[in-house]
């Protein structure tokens, strides 16, 4: 691996950084600017990450770990490139290209800094992908979080302003959690970097360990905060359906980074030694509560903005859940899920916006209400003469279909892919003559009951927003507005067409994680960049 | 100055979770920045408490007897992103009451 490529590992965190800060500068009256401005940084955060996934997904042993400040491993703060995060980084910039380029409509003009706030989120997600160290990770979090604040509240209203109210209350109390317990691991491992912490997590003496569990249990509740776990959820519906629409879908990836955090730690540090398995249950049953709460919450939504909401906490169940199961298999195919649902929501919290403008505020909630209630009149509408389908309404239409049925994991797109690889990987296709126990086959319903809920939902909310809608006004969407969401369909399908390759690389990055000494010692062997001191003084010394 | 340590970070973070549950603004405000100072002070007891001990390593400084510099600068992190956080916390809050009319952390009143 030649020099600069080593550089572009810190770029994910630099670029962002450095387009937020001169986006800061440019005049909030030159929109042009800064939507380029962005929109450049986003598309080379696109290119970069593909090239990082590149080098990950070859065949090559990429010893992707950045020493900042050139301090050896255990001493200073270290990025580490693996498989797993090279995968969550290429993801963050396909949706938040996506949401970009979908802002620039018109919601980048409705209040101040949009695109600062933008690339500073994208700036601390990737960096809490990358980061190799507990307390970088906080910062990262923070971050990522105090962008999302703003983001949150842009476009104001009271409205935005209640939810976000709740949303900051939330998470500040998340982030208090989320030190205390870092304080604790540290307190009792002395360490605060994960190869560090995972070396020494199996040797620790067991009156000190039963506080690194608890302070590893603290931690835990703020990510699954985040990740959105029942009881840990309510604030979350209400949060992303009052987001703007491009918030909202750069939003589907927060959730899922609370998901990557703990996938990423409990097979670090929790794989072997006296500690193993540590909360597997906890995310098995809190992953099944998520689940069929929000199951029932997508059965209960009126809202087309609620239903995307209870979508977010259906898939954070399905991979809390399956990701307690703890089996390698099994959770090579979570990681297809999670790809495949993070698009899908994406997606669809930018189409609710485009599908809603044809109606007036409130029209669901009524369509709801007669449904449960009963048409005050049963006349049928006289028949026309064949309406003919408008293309915007024929786009729209299939876009809302496609989120329908990946939302519900049926055949073609990848949400049944996915789908299918974690439950054929649960029922052990492999292993002829054992049947499924009880246990199996009630997650192997829960799963199949939640995406049939899906479908009745997306079925109703489909056939009230294009079939039957009684003004019959076309919304006007421009094409900027509904490429982004095709873009993001489309990778759902090219991950259909390319399962195959995409399950192998699932696969190999399972395999990777389920060994945690591959990780720390690439972490404990990097080997620091030589001073230019030093390298002047051996020359002179040869000579 | 354990026990009074203690004492301090508990009943700290007991005011900041009755607080932080109240139902105006204003009381879940003060509840976080209570959470927050209890935090605090816990994470820079989690480095021992030690009195009159430097923490950098120098030549005439005993190994033994020196103070963890780690815990004093998570601290100064956490601060600095505390405050800010609740700064920005502040703002939300007088929007909420210039929107809704009222500090209810529901934007509704309550019924008298």
């Amino acid at each position: 691996m030649n020099d600069w490529t080593h550089h572009l590992i810190i770029a994910p965190v630099l670029l962002p950084v450095i387009a937020a800060a001169i986006l800061l500068f440019i005049d909030e009256r030159s929109r042009i600017l800064k939507a380029l401005v962005s929109l450049a940084a986003a598309l080379l955060l696109v290119v970069i990450s593909f090239v990082l996934f590149r080098i990950e997904s070859g065949p090559n042993d990429f010893e992707g770990v950045y020493l900042l400040g050139n301090w050896a491993a255990p001493f200073g703060i270290v990025l580490v490139l693996d498989a797993l995060s090279a995968l969550m980084l290429l993801l963050t910039s396909l949706l938040g290209l996506a949401a970009l380029v979908y802002s620039l409509a018109r919601w980048h003009t409705v209040g101040a800094h949009f695109h600062t706030m933008f690339q500073l989120l994208l700036m601390g997600v990737n960096g809490a992908f990358l980061t190799g160290d507990l307390f970088n990770l906080f910062v990262f979090f923070e971050v990522m979080l105090a962008a999302s604040y703003g983001l949150l509240l842009h476009g104001s209203g009271p409205l935005r302003v209640k939810a976000g109210m709740h949303y900051i209350a939330v998470n500040l109390a998340a982030a208090l959690l989320f030190l205390i317990g870092v304080s604790l691991i540290y307190g009792t491992a002395g360490t605060l970097n994960m190869a560090d912490l995972a070396a020494r997590i199996p040797d620790i003496e067991p009156d000190r360990r039963m506080l690194m569990e608890a302070g590893a249990g603290v931690l835990g509740i703020a990510f699954l905060i985040k990740a959105g776990m029942w009881p840990l959820c309510f604030w979350l519906p209400t949060a992303y359906s009052a987001a703007s629409a491009p918030v909202a879908g750069i939003f589907a990836i927060l959730s899922k980074l609370g998901i990557y955090v703990i996938l990423r730690l409990t097979m670090l540090l929790f794989s072997d030694g006296p500690s193993a398995g540590f909360g597997s249950d906890v995310l098995l049953y809190g992953g099944i509560a998520t689940l069929i709460f929000g199951t029932v919450g997508v059965l209960a939504s009126q809202a087309l903005g609620r239903l995307a909401g209870f979508s977010v906490l259906v898939s954070s169940g399905t991979l809390l859940m399956v990701l307690g199961i703890n089996d390698g298999a099994v959770s090579s195919g979570a990681l297809l899920y999670l790809v495949s649902s993070t698009l899908t929501i994406g997606a669809f919290f930018m189409l609710i916006e485009l599908v809603e403008r044809g109606q007036d505020a409130g029209a669901n909630v009524l369509a709801v209400t007669m449904e449960a209630y009963g048409d005050a009149d049963e006349d049928e509408p006289e028949e026309g003469d064949g309406v003919t389908m408008p293309g915007t309404m024929a786009i729209l239409g299939i876009c809302f279909a496609a989120c329908g049925i990946l939302l519900a994991g049926l055949p073609p797109l990848s949400g049944f892919v996915a789908k299918f690889a974690m439950l054929s990987a649960m029922m052990g296709t492999g292993a002829i003559g054992v049947p499924p126990t009880a246990a199996v086959w009630t997650l192997v319903a829960l799963v199949i009951l939640s995406g049939v809920a899906s479908l009745i939902s997306m079925t109703r909310a489909g056939i009230r927003t294009f079939w039957s809608s009684i003004e019959g006004t076309v919304p006007r969407v421009l094409v900027i507005e509904i490429v982004p969401v095709m873009f993001l369909l489309s990778l759902t399908l090219a991950l259909t067409v390319q399962a195959g390759p995409a399950m192998q690389y699932m696969d190999t990055t399972i395999r990777t994680l389920a060994n945690p000494s591959i990780y720390i010692d690439t972490v404990k062997n990097a080997i620091v960049v030589e001073s230019y001191k030093d390298r002047a003084g051996a020359r002179e010394g040869s000579e | 100055m354990e026990i009074i340590l203690s004492i301090a970070i508990g009943v700290m973070t007991t005011c900041g979770v009755w607080l932080l549950l109240r139902p105006r603004t204003y009381q879940v405000i003060v509840g976080l920045c209570m959470l927050s100072y209890a935090v605090n002070l816990f994470i820079f007891g989690v480095g021992g408490v030690k009195t009159n001990v430097p923490p950098l390593l120098t030549d005439d400084v005993a190994t033994g007897a020196l103070a963890d510099p780690v815990p004093q600068a998570l601290v100064l992190t956490a601060i600095v992103i505390g405050f800010a956080t609740t700064a920005l916390f502040l703002v939300v809050l007088l929007a909420s009451r210039g929107l809704t009319g009222t500090d209810h952390v529901d934007g509704r009143g309550d019924r008298k």
